[in-house]
């Protein structure tokens, strides 16, 4: 389909703006001429280059987008089963609270007295949200997972540095966690430590005791892990860091299956990060906005980022506040009741569809499963040479978005399916049915696999392609010519 | 496979070592180590000038989804990379045992190499 | 109450049969019985549909939402045609996750490489990624770009918003960088002085266009100044500005950010917003976040992709330039639509009336007695006058009038302090001083440029009509007035 610059067509607009209604607006067309003293552009300042917007008629800006939307696979479109994502339902009366007036007209610089209700919004999601994770406080700077764990993690730095406590310059991260974990701890100035998983993909309690002690600042770890297992000796993992001196980080990406009824805080966590765009049902709008708030304990409270000596702010004003206003709605419809129901009833679907799926796809523990499970089809690639990807690929064909693929990064072939406590069970006996017609459609017919999807608005990307020749912007095949190319400057590996 | 050149020396992590003169390196990666990454879109090289010690990284290569480390098997210092590799990063695909990485000139240390017979022996056995 | 499990009791319970247990509190089984909750969660029982819209509304109505607003300082009022907010709220590009599975995701692809190529317009620059957090976390993140071996400094205009510099603050202390503020000269960042004082260590010089006084800085001549000492050279700018100014790109910047707020985002008490990235072709290996590419699928059909991902966190991990993840997709997608719907014309529109009405305000308001303008340079949509009297009971007449005068900048009073629990009596408001931006505009000797006492910061959009402007400035004759 065409690109809405394609779609662009001189003199082509829509009339938003009256005539301005100062009159020297109209001198201030012509450059430098204006009967005002001061607040005159000077020339010089001006832009020189052409400003290469399109210009598209209403209708057309409605088309192209509506367009662009029928090519999107959204939550109401179908199963959304990424694992490690919990794609929930996105409920529509949190939409239209987000909307309201008294939230979304709100300058976030108006006077105290004027922002009562937002302040109100965010002690009560602070509350709550403390309540589910056993957090005594809570930062709503933070706007995803990541931005989270940069924050929780500068937490940690500081309360040894106001310690004097130097040489802890280590962060303990098993080999199953989520990417943003090591890479959240180099940006705070970390050193990481990668902790082995045992077979079954659990925390190795003896390795740990090895790595723990003097130069431990802490651990980062999620419960349930991201093989969906939820590791029983917690509390024994917490004390091990603790005793040697370090401090304890939750990762709460997977939160879902827990929460009401086990509390980070509860198995001995000092910080945790949540991620109200998975666990309490904000959309996650093609990739954001989400918003990732940081608890903590008491006695690390004075580090936070809006405390007087604290870390110091990591966002402009007080967060993504109306993701938090959309998770409040959530938190309230749901209630004390409803949150635990809505984690067990994620672990009933996951544990459902994994036994649906035993009799042919590898599970890749023997550990009961939580919210989500991983599969790993490198059997059946010996077999018949099918992957992850073909699979993935094939789902894409019978309507509905695959799980996440080739995550976690230890499970070779590895497909990670969370279903969550949104989908009925007609859905889940469905899905099952389409992963058994596929297994034997592998084993008969391989090549059919490597060859989908068919169905879908384009086929499989050349992605090696897209990576060795970036084009990232759109260039009218005219002027090609009078940009500079790509040209990579020499980046150092250190 | 392309057939492993008799004159190199190889490396257990799958770089191969050509002598220019006594002290002098060149540094790729093999034929193998190619084929296990699959298309390579971008090589991330070191700086002229560098010292490195065994085991270093020297630089890395990105496939679309993984990114791997090469290992220095020399201490020495890095007087020349490979520019080349920046444009056209597939070089390492189509002709593993031309498109070279870097240049180490002052080699002190070494780690243990293979020659040809002893790598085409391991590399049978991981296939 | 409410619930969105779609599954009844009874098929909870045939489900469970299914897996041989008799109650949900089985598939918790295998996990130790002290870690459990032992009560119920201390929350309110669910509430329906209908309770939580009365709830949260009357929440909403404690609010005040002013008719007329003269306040910027880093979010900005315009105008949000109905498409924007129509096409923004379609279900599929609202719930869709990250677009990993790209051939059901091509209308998510193909609309942030439409934003990345709208982005490129606007700068100037030659690439975009698909976004960040907000505009100080664009602004941090591009200092991290820059930081190299033996420069680990960066210098940064006293003139910065004072949000931005405290978060770029926080980012370089964790990377182990130094921040050095710039003086200003006149309100604008002191050329001079940067001239004599950058050197080899500094990684980058950062400024902001128009700065946080709403002067426009002489952007080209910094950049010289930054290239000079071979630094690279970021610009934070106000994308509607950037209609009518010199962009990044002709000013000789490496990096430009900024806010996209502005660009058809509501207020929304500070968040969601939109951090914007953009840079030269060169710097693409150190450009974070995710950034979207024009491909062929095997049928030879153009198409879009993530690409160059091996950059980021979930491939390098440790080894990734930064841990971002999530983008601002949604808002990224409203900036366009925004773009899109008022055209090149229309956002030039927007900037010269933002800048005539603005032109007009300052004129009228500096026409009364003790309000003089502080800075004799250009400015854009902002500017700073002095004030008579307190500048909080000048507020406080205009509030009762539903307007949101302009941004009191010497006292700082207005930040309210957050993050604190109902619990923490120890963690009072707190925000006040450290959020003062004459703390941060001081924090650099001579830099003050004699902001005046009580000054108060301005701004004006298209959407401020004469009539109100006029009324503005009526009210505030008769409130000096009377006190003097």
């Amino acid at each position: 389909m065409q690109l809405i610059f394609e779609k662009s067509r001189p003199g082509r607009g829509s009339g938003i703006l009256p005539e301005s209604d100062i009159p020297q607006a109209l001198d201030l067309n012509e450059f430098g001429k204006t009967s005002s003293a001061f607040g005159e552009i000077p020339v010089e300042l001006r832009r020189k280059t052409k400003l290469n917007l399109p210009e598209v008629a209403e209708t057309d800006l409605l088309r192209h987008y509506t367009q662009l939307a029928k090519r999107t696979y959204g939550i109401n479109d179908g199963f959304y089963p990424l694992g490690s994502c919990t794609m929930k339902y996105n409920p529509r009366i949190d939409e239209e609270i987000a909307g309201l007036s008294g939230f979304s007209k709100i300058h976030p610089l108006q006077p105290k007295h004027t922002v009562e209700g937002c302040l109100e919004v965010l002690s009560l999601a602070e509350k709550y949200l403390c309540e589910i994770t056993g957090m005594d406080h809570m930062t709503f700077q933070p706007s995803a997972g990541a931005h989270g764990e940069f924050t929780g993690l500068l937490l940690i730095k500081a309360y040894h540095q106001k310690r004097k406590d130097d040489k802890r310059r280590k962060i303990i991260i098993p080999d199953s966690a989520h990417g943003t974990n090591p890479a959240s701890a180099a940006m705070a100035g970390f050193e990481v430590v990668n902790l082995s998983s045992t077979k079954e993909g659990l925390v190795d309690i003896e390795k740990l005791k090895e790595i723990a002690g003097e130069d431990t600042a802490g651990l980062m770890l999620t419960n349930p892990n991201t093989l969906g297992l939820f590791d029983r000796n917690i509390a024994q993992i917490t004390k091990i860091v603790h005793d040697a001196g370090g401090l304890t980080y939750y990762d709460g990406a997977n939160l879902n299956a827990i929460m009401g009824i086990i509390r980070p805080g509860d198995m001995g966590f000092d910080v945790v990060h949540l991620n109200l765009h998975k666990t309490f049902s904000t959309p996650h709008g093609g990739g954001g906005p989400g918003s990732g708030p940081v608890g903590c304990k008491d006695f690390l409270a004075g580090f936070l980022p809006e405390a007087p000596e604290g870390i110091g702010k990591v966002k402009a004003f007080y967060g993504n506040f109306l993701v938090v206003v959309r998770a409040l709605a959530y938190i309230l419809t749901l209630g004390r009741e409803g949150i635990p129901e809505a984690a067990q009833s994620a672990v009933l679907s996951a544990n459902y569809l994994k036994k649906k799926l035993s009799d042919m796809y590898e599970a890749t523990s023997a550990e009961p499963a939580m919210h989500e499970f991983v599969l790993s089809l490198a059997d059946l690639k010996k077999q018949c040479g099918v992957s992850a990807l073909d699979m993935a690929k094939a789902i894409l064909d019978n309507g509905f978005y695959p799980p996440t693929m080739y995550f976690p990064m230890i499970i070779p072939e590895a497909l990670m399916i969370e279903p969550t406590e949104t989908e009925s069970r007609e859905t889940l006996d469905h899905v099952a049915d389409v992963f058994k017609t596929l297994y034997h459609q592998a084993l008969e017919n391989p090549e059919s696999l490597r060859h989908s999807p068919a169905k879908t608005p384009v086929g499989r990307l050349d992605e090696v392609g897209a990576a060795r020749n970036p084009k990232l912007i759109y260039r009218p095949q005219s002027d090609g010519e009078n940009r500079p190319g790509i040209e990579e400057e020499a980046v150092t590996s250190r | 496979m392309n057939t492993i050149p008799k004159d190199l020396k190889y490396t257990k992590s799958h770089e191969w070592i050509r002598f220019i003169d006594e002290t002098t390196v060149e540094i790729g990666i093999t034929d193998f180590a190619q084929h296990a990454l699959g298309d390579i879109v971008f090589v991330n090289l070191p700086q002229e000038g560098d010292s490195v010690a065994i085991m270093d990284v020297l630089a890395d290569v990105e496939s679309v989804k993984a990114v791997s480390d090469i290992y220095s098997p020399v201490a020495g210092t890095v007087i020349e990379i490979n520019a080349e590799l920046l444009d056209a990063p597939e070089l390492l695909n189509k002709e593993p045992y031309e498109a070279w990485i870097v240049r180490i000139k002052d080699v002190e240390e070494i780690e243990e190499t293979l020659d040809s017979e002893v790598y085409e022996k391991l590399t049978a056995e991981e296939a | 109450m409410g619930s969105y499990i779609p599954s009844t009791i009874a098929e909870r319970k045939s489900m469970l049969e299914f897996l041989g247990k008799t109650s949900m509190h089985e598939l918790f089984n295998h996990i130790p019985a002290e870690l459990f909750l032992s009560r119920p969660l201390d929350l309110p029982f669910g509430l329906s549909e209908l309770e939580v819209r009365k709830k949260l509304e009357d929440l909403a109505d404690q609010n005040g939402i002013f008719k007329t607003i003269f306040r910027g300082a880093g979010a900005y009022n315009h105008y949000i045609p109905s498409s924007v907010k129509y096409i923004s709220a379609k279900e599929e590009f609202v719930t869709a996750y990250t677009p990993y599975q790209a051939e059901i995701s091509q209308g998510l692809l193909q609309s942030i490489f439409e934003y990345q190529t709208m982005i490129c317009a606007l700068t100037g620059m030659d690439i975009s990624n698909a976004s960040v957090y907000d505009g100080a976390t664009a602004a941090a993140e591009a200092v991290l770009m820059c930081q190299d071996r033996g420069r680990n400094q960066v210098r940064v205009s006293a003139a910065i918003n004072p949000e931005t510099l405290k978060v770029v603050k926080t980012y370089c202390q964790a990377a182990g960088m130094t921040v050095v503020m710039i003086p200003l000269k006149g309100g604008v960042t002191d050329t001079e002085a940067l001239a004599s004082s950058i050197d080899d260590h500094t990684a980058a010089v950062l400024v902001q266009q128009p700065n946080y006084l709403g002067l426009i800085e002489d952007c080209e001549r910094i950049g010289e100044i930054a290239h000079a000492a071979s630094a690279k050279y970021i610009m934070s700018c106000y994308p509607v500005a950037l209609a009518l100014l010199k962009t990044p790109f002709e000013c000789g910047a490496d990096i430009a950010t900024g806010e996209g707020q502005p660009l058809g985002i509501p207020l929304s008490f500070g968040g969601p917003y939109l951090g914007y990235m953009a840079c030269r072709a060169a710097l693409l290996r150190r450009l974070p976040g995710r950034i979207v590419g024009e491909t062929t699928d095997v049928h030879g059909e153009r198409a879009f992709v993530l690409t160059l991902q091996a950059r980021e966190q979930h491939i390098r991990r440790e080894k990734a330039t930064s841990s971002i993840c999530s983008n601002q997709a949604l808002c990224a997608l409203t900036a366009s639509i925004y773009l899109g719907a008022l055209g090149p014309s229309g956002l030039i529109s927007v900037a010269e009336q933002c800048h005539a009405k603005a032109t007009y305000a300052a004129e009228q308001i500096s026409a009364v007695a003790g309000f003089e303008l502080a800075f004799s340079g250009p400015f854009f949509n902002e500017f700073v006058t002095s004030c008579p009297i307190p500048a909080e009971e000048l507020m406080d007449q205009l509030e009762k009038k539903g307007i949101l005068g302009g941004y009191p900048i010497t006292s700082g009073v207005d930040q309210i302090a957050l993050g604190s629990s109902p619990k923490s009596s120890d963690f009072p408001v707190k925000l006040a001083k450290a959020n003062d931006p004459s703390v941060n505009l001081s924090t650099a000797p001579n830099s003050l440029s004699k902001l005046p006492e009580n000054a108060i910061l301005w701004c004006v959009t298209e959407v401020n009509t004469k009539a109100e402007i006029d009324q503005l400035v009526k009210i505030i004759k008769e409130v000096t007035g009377r006190c003097n």
